[in-house]
């Protein structure tokens, strides 16, 4: 049900039933390694092509989302996944692979909220008894369609940051066990004419804000409400970014509660630069180790906010600045 | 151009690029010079030392002794690449390897590489110029632009 301008609150609440995430080599040496359901030797996963891979990591990820759900995929309804490639192909083909019911959507890294939230809607409105929501990203198959070849010899700013190698997914279930979607905001596009394109964070940063904003308006919830409000893909630079604008826009969400995916999943590796990025930056920190932790009692709500860089190397070269959107889906844990 | 497109945006956009200025860290400038000096130079060093072996062991005379110069410098470019290092030396050194001859090589190799998946024609074939196409035309271009306006001196003088 809607609430306020641009805000569902689910009031079934539907549940997590299970989630899985799988990652690539250089996800395997961070911090989060053990949060992973699979981690892979090898950037190229036994195909013969980045973007093969890619759609690997993605089938991966929905069939252990759905294994450890106890069902079978004949049982999901509806399938929303996106990815980062051109024509959604990692999230086209593995829809082909699964036969299940299929919605493309595209967020760029801000697809795997953007997925949830759709999944809990449709599952609270009866649309559906159970919804996968996933995503993926390459770090080799990005770089080569956004930036440059992978072996080019570039020297990249500290701004810049690293794509993830891994895919997330998600069953959403209209009963069952496991922590529940409470609520969801969904973000309007804003765009402060950044157009630096190895400076995501930094153009990100005002619609992870203005989503926040709109998720405690809407909701009229004191702004200390959730344990953790964890951002995307902001990094080092954006999360400095909005920690600054929070309390200047009268949001005050304690800030030793606020963390952000690409700083978690390298920890404070320096050839990451300003930190994690991609689809699957947001999806297989939260799908793995932020729901792991919320499993274990460590906190009982949390705020998720996606964050998107909706650009095109052609949108970028043509000169314009970088859209972006944030996502946000609050999710409780099962006893309060 | 930069000055043109700040004046579109709002105030609140330019407040904003402001603040976010701010958060950004500085690029190590100092730090990347030496680098791209100390890696130029050395690229440039065994370009050298490999031209007074071509003279002194080949045969070759310092005008003919540049090919076979380069052609080697091209090959050891292009295999660090295929290796994958090239692009490791150069997030160190920056400009020092992009610079010199190995890093028009290691452009056309690497967009090779990338798009071997696409088959030899349409990938390989098509692409492997995608970096290096610019070079090559703007290169050409202004060598004829050059040539004209020495011709045009020496008729005059």
């Amino acid at each position: 049900m809607r609430q306020g301008y641009q805000s569902w609150v689910f009031s079934t609440k539907p549940v997590i039933a299970a989630a899985a995430a799988i990652g690539g080599p250089f996800e395997a040496q961070g911090p989060l390694a053990e949060d992973f359901d699979t981690l892979h030797g090898h950037l190229m996963i036994g195909q013969d092509s980045w973007e093969k891979a890619e759609r690997v990591l993605l089938e991966e990820a929905c069939d252990k989302a759905i294994e450890k759900a106890s069902l079978t995929k004949e049982q999901i309804q509806f399938m929303l996944a996106g990815d980062l490639m051109n024509q959604s192909i990692s999230a086209n083909f593995s829809a082909r692979t699964l036969a299940i019911p299929f919605l493309g959507i595209f967020g760029a890294c801000s697809t795997s909220m953007e997925g949830l939230a759709m999944a809990a809607q449709l599952v609270d409105s009866q649309a559906a008894d159970y919804v996968l929501a996933a995503t993926s990203s390459h770090n080799a198959a990005a770089e080569k369609q956004y930036r440059y070849p992978t072996e080019y010899g570039s020297q990249k700013p500290p701004t810049a940051q690293w794509t993830v190698t891994g895919a997330g997914a998600a069953v959403v279930a209209h009963q069952g066990s496991g922590p529940r979607i409470q609520s969801a905001t969904i973000g309007r596009i804003v765009d402060m004419g950044m157009s630096d394109p190895f400076n995501m964070g930094a153009a990100m940063a005002p619609a992870a804000l203005a989503t926040l904003e709109a998720h405690f308006r809407d909701l009229q919830l004191p702004h200390d409400h959730y344990d953790l409000v964890v951002t995307g893909d902001l990094g080092k630079v954006g999360h400095s970014i909005l920690s600054e604008l929070l309390p200047k826009h009268n949001v005050h969400i304690p800030l030793e509660r606020y963390v952000d995916c690409g700083m978690l999943i390298y920890g404070d590796n320096p050839k990451v630069w300003s930190g994690g990025s991609g689809c699957g930056c947001c999806a297989t920190v939260t799908y793995g180790h932020l729901l792991r932790r919320m499993t274990a009692g460590e906190w009982k709500r949390m705020l998720v906010v996606a964050t998107g860089a909706l650009l095109s190397p052609i949108s970028y070269q043509q000169g314009e600045s970088i859209p972006c959107i944030a996502h946000a889906v609050a999710i409780e844990a099962e006893q309060l | 151009m930069a000055d043109e497109k700040k004046k579109m945006l709002t105030p609140v956009q330019q407040e904003y690029q402001e603040l976010a200025k701010r958060h950004e860290p500085p690029r190590p400038l100092v730090r990347n010079f030496t680098r791209a000096f100390l890696v130029g130079g050395v690229i440039c060093l065994i370009g050298q030392a490999l031209q007074e072996m071509f003279i002194r062991y080949f045969n070759f005379t310092e005008k003919t002794a540049g090919n076979p110069t380069v052609a080697v410098l091209i090959l050891l470019s292009a295999l660090l690449t295929g290796l994958g290092l090239y692009d490791r030396i150069a997030q160190w050194a920056g400009a020092g390897t992009s610079v010199p001859v190995t890093g028009f090589a290691n452009s056309i190799a690497s967009a090779a590489i990338d798009h071997r998946s696409e088959g030899f024609v349409l990938g390989v074939g098509g692409n492997m110029f995608r970096l290096a196409g610019s070079v090559i035309m703007f290169g050409v271009a202004s060598a004829f632009v050059i040539g004209l306006i020495k011709t045009l001196i020496k008729m005059g003088g």
